[in-house]
């Protein structure tokens, strides 16, 4: 599998590719219910993720809840 | 422990309504700052809060399993409130509220637009900016303001589901410097008016509530307190003392003394 380079929460980084953004997410070990992904500043809703494609220089931010008042 | 007060409620009280729910609590809690998840966790159980405030952070990719504070609170037992804290304009808070929105919890949103790094003061032309635009989006918006009436009544204009004005700036524990302006505010709006921000101790608690608000937002007076846990417990029932104290209706003051023992029947 090739690789691609893309933004990931503010640094680029090395990923394999092609691939869907829940791809990314497994790639990530991450549980798409437990993160929200912004997609070049724009929100990939969950059901969306799967059939959402990541290119070369993407920028993709993945968010969750943390403490905070 | 708290039987006495929870037998008292119900037919004191009438239930908190803010954005079309109910809650029973008057006092709202935040998760930040905690010396550790687990005393984070028995302090809320402790405080009695349903609406517990969350921020909007970026996942930290290189230790992801214990970050989220969903994997110590459970979003079936609490009304999960994300704030927009750490914005400094508009666009960054509506991003930040649509992220959270976006986790699929509810439509609310604590709107903080902060205007100063020292003060965490808000900017109050932003803060209504953002809070018009998420509440054309749907959101029920409590926004996070200071204590003016004009930006209070502004806010209630813009559709906000709750107006929240600071008791003293946030984390300072300075307690309520405003009892005159945040009274005015409660008179003056017909939205649920929700003091966030200041409170230090017990005492603060109480005599805010006091005023006749709402209820109270606070995080930094459980969360640096020596012992979380009991101090969740004393704001737990400062609030429900304040809140009874003012739907009972405090005595006059007076300048001279009236005495309570009979002035008849002295001996001679």
């Amino acid at each position: 599998m090739s690789e691609m380079e893309i933004v990931l929460n503010g640094e680029p980084r090395r990923v394999p590719g092609p691939a869907t953004l829940l791809d990314l997410l497994a790639h990530l070990g991450l549980d798409p219910r437990t993160v929200v992904v912004e997609l070049n500043r724009e929100i990939v809703r969950r059901p969306r993720l799967g059939e959402t494609a990541l290119a070369q220089g993407d920028a993709v931010e993945l968010v969750h809840f943390v403490g905070g008042g | 422990m708290s039987n006495i007060l929870a037998g008292a409620e119900p037919a004191l009280d009438t239930p908190l309504a803010i954005g079309g729910r109910s809650f029973r609590s008057r006092l709202m809690v935040g998760t930040g700052k905690y010396r550790d998840n687990a005393e984070m966790v028995r302090a809320i159980e402790a405080s009695g809060a349903e609406i517990v405030t969350v921020a909007v952070r970026r996942v930290d990719l290189d230790r992801t399993r214990d970050q989220g504070i969903l994997y110590h609170l459970s979003a079936d037992q609490y009304f999960l409130l994300a704030n927009t804290a750490g914005c400094y304009t508009a666009d960054e808070a509506i991003r930040y509220a649509r992220l959270a929105r976006e986790a699929g919890f509810n439509e609310f949103v604590k709107l903080e637009v902060i205007g100063d790094r020292e003060t965490l003061l808000p900017d109050t032309e932003g803060l209504l900016a953002a809070a018009r635009e998420l509440v054309r989006d749907g959101c029920k918006v409590l926004a996070y303001t200071n204590d003016d009436l004009i930006t209070a009544l502004r806010l209630e204009q813009a559709g906000c589901a709750a107006v929240m004005p600071l008791a003293s700036p946030i984390g300072s524990g300075l307690g309520l410097l405003n009892p005159y302006g945040i009274r005015t505010i409660k008179r003056r709006l017909s939205v649920p008016v929700i003091v966030d921000a200041g409170v230090g101790t017990a005492s603060d608690a109480c005599v805010t509530m006091e005023q006749g608000v709402d209820g109270i937002l606070m995080n930094t007076a459980l969360a640096e307190a020596r012992d979380p846990v009991a101090m969740a417990w004393a704001m737990r029932w400062a609030v429900d003392a304040g809140r009874l104290a003012y739907l009972a209706g405090r005595m006059p003051r007076r300048e001279v003394a009236v005495p309570s023992s009979p002035e008849r029947g002295m001996l001679s």
